[in-house]
Parts: structure tokens; C-alpha cells; sequence
């Protein structure tokens, strides 16, 4: 399936939940937050999250900054 | 006769810095931004005694899997997500909004931005991020030009805290805003701390001693050759500057006064060479 990661399209495998994509993309997943088509998904909710055709999701994190 | 050192007993009768009801025994916070590595960033961390580090927030590089910041400050520090990116107060919301989700960014450094050249704080934007977030329970410290009615509205719409510019972010030039900061701290009944544009110890002592509550440093210790080494130092001047604030300074005078007594001398009339 084809969706949208911070603005980049990417193809997943059809089971992948949202768990499994930040899993994927990042070395520590818990300091990770998504947002689902603009919505924050909680982190104990990622498991639960499928995904879908066309879907937008941005993974963000701490970075350093004053 | 002799006496020792031992038998002046100087205390430091201070308080700590109480923001939002927590107490911390150090008034510097650092910033995480431009540090060469990982190592200068914890080092430096510790060097500064910081108990408040201020860190942002961006998409991860889904090409580079980087070790994350917070792997590298201590548990104890809390963490003041800044909203750097923000060109309005709805975009500072969203920002504050995803750093609360992961459970760290109950605390939130305003700052508003649309001005590319002068990097210059939007007050009014500012105003009313502030206004949104303390509502939804968020610590709120925001970062602005300094401006007593701007920080008065801050103080309306629920800050914790004002952190006026001393100048333009990472110009190390110091106090340049210095009157006008003192009349926030005057005037505005809220911890006022110094952020952006200190570059040197003594420039943070200087603010110390005007009666800023704490001081934000990043670029200064982050940039220098041994970061670890500038943070320990703008530290000690913190402190020091801390110290003769609540020492009580004399004024300023503009004539001179001797600090010698100017009677009783020794020899009467000694003829002039």
C-alpha cells in the first residue's frame, strides 16, 4: 500500500500497523510522536492503528535547539 | 594577631528559582542546539548544573537513523521543548501540542518567528500561543522582544515565566535590549529570564546582577572550542552575578567619592612635591 511519510510517499506492506512503521523508520520508537492524517495518535494506541491506502503520517522527535 | 579565613562565615542567604510552583538550584539553562556532537552536549549539560534544557522538535530523517537527543540529558533535567518553526501561534500550538503527546513537553518555550532576517520574537502571536497553552495546562514560557506591555499580557494570559531577548539570537552581542529589560524586571511579578544573544560569562553576570531570574545560553557554550568549559564558566558567573544581586549594590555615582578617609592624616601640613 502506498502512503505518506513526513511528506515522502512509501510502500508498506498491507499488515503493517502504525507501531510497526515508526518501528521501521526509528532507532528509539518511544520518543517518536505520530500524527495520522493530522491527528496525534497516542503512543499505546500505535499497536491498535492500522493503516491505509493514501494515508499522511508524520513521525517527529526531539532534536537539539535553544 | 592573626585570624583565619575560616572564621568569616559568608552565607548565601538565596532562594531558589521557583517557576510554575518547582524550585531549581540553578538559574542557567541551556540550550541543546549546534553542538558539534552528542558528547560536547552532555558534557557541557553537566558542566552548567543545568536543571532546564531546551530542546525542538522536527521530522525524523527516515533515511539516517540517529541516535535520539534525549538519550543524552539526565532524567533529572526538565525538558522545555521550544517551538522553533513557528511562524504563527497556531503553529506553536500544533508543536507544543505533539511534544505533550510524547509524554516530556508538559513544559513549552514559545517562540514565534516570521521574520527571516532579524530572527525578531512575533509579541502578539506570542500573546496568544501563550493564551491557548496555559489554558490546556501547559508551563508556558515564552520568549519574546522586551516590551512591559507585551509582558504584561503575557502575565494576563498565564506564563510561568518571560524570557526577553538580550540580543538577536546566536549574535553573542550580549545586552543590547538592557533598559528594557530592566523594566520587566521592575515591573512584571514573574521570573524573568535572559534569552538569546548572550555570548560571554560576563554578559550573563551583568543580567544576574540587573535581577534576571536566570539566564538561557546556547549558541556561546555550543560554538566555543570546549563547550564544556564555557558552560562551567558562564556557570561561576552566573552565580556571581546572582550573588551581587541579592548582595545589595550600591548605585552607580557619577562623581567620584574616595574610598579612603580623607582626614586624620598622618603628617600635617606635608608640602606639596
Amino acid at each position: 500500500m502506498n502512503v505518506i511519510v513526513n511528506g515522502k510517499p512509501k510502500q508498506l506492506a498491507s499488515s503493517q500497523n502504525l507501531s510497526d512503521l515508526v518501528a521501521a523508520f526509528c532507532k528509539q520508537p518511544r520518543h517518536v510522536i505520530t500524527e495520522l492524517n493530522g491527528a496525534i495518535v497516542p503512543v499505546h494506541q500505535r499497536a491498535q492503528t492500522s493503516l491505509k491506502e493514501g494515508d499522511a503520517l508524520e513521525l517527529v522527535t526531539f532534536v537539539g535547539g535553544g | 594577631m592573626s585570624w583565619s579565613l575560616s572564621s568569616v562565615v559568608v552565607e548565601m542567604t538565596d532562594t531558589p528559582l521557583v517557576i510554575a510552583g518547582k524550585p531549581f538550584n540553578s538559574r542557567f539553562l541551556l540550550g541543546s542546539g549546534k553542538f558539534k556532537n552528542k558528547k560536547d552536549l552532555s558534557e557541557s549539560i553537566t558542566a552548567a548544573e543545568s536543571e532546564i534544557v531546551t530542546v525542538a522538535m522536527r521530522r525524523i530523517d527516515l533515511e539516517r537513523h540517529e541516535e535520539n537527543i534525549l538519550e543524552y540529558i539526565p532524567a533529572h533535567v526538565t525538558l522545555l521543548t521550544n517551538t522553533s518553526g513557528a511562524r504563527n501561534a497556531q503553529e506553536a500550538v500544533r508543536i507544543a501540542r505533539l511534544a505533550k503527546a510524547s509524554g516530556y513537553g508538559q513544559w513549552v518555550k514559545i517562540e514565534v518567528i516570521n521574520d527571516s532576517k532579524y530572527l525578531l520574537p512575533d509579541n502578539q502571536e506570542t500573546v496568544k500561543a501563550t493564551e491557548i497553552l496555559s489554558a490546556e495546562g501547559f508551563v508556558v514560557l515564552p520568549y519574546v522582544s522586551p516590551d512591559l506591555y507585551a509582558a504584561r499580557a503575557l502575565v494576563k494570559a498565564g506564563a510561568a515565566a518571560v524570557m526577553p531577548l538580550g540580543s538577536f539570537i546566536g549574535s553573542n552581542q550580549g545586552l543590547k535590549t538592557k533598559e528594557f529589560i530592566q523594566i520587566l524586571i521592575d515591573e512584571i511579578d514573574l521570573p524573568i529570564i535572559v534569552d538569546a544573544g548572550l555570548g560571554a560569562p560576563s554578559q550573563a553576570a551583568e543580567a544576574m546582577e540587573m535581577g534576571a531570574a536566570a539566564v538561557l545560553a546556547n549558541t556561546a557554550v555550543a560554538t566555543a572550542q570546549n563547550p564544556a568549559m564555557v558552560a562551567q564558566a558562564f556557570a561561576m558567573a552566573i552565580k556571581a552575578g546572582r550573588l551581587a544581586y541579592v548582595s545589595g549594590l550600591p548605585p552607580k555615582r557619577t562623581c567620584a567619592e574616595s574610598s579612603s578617609p580623607l582626614t586624620d592624616f598622618l603628617y600635617d601640613n606635608v608640602p606639596a612635591n
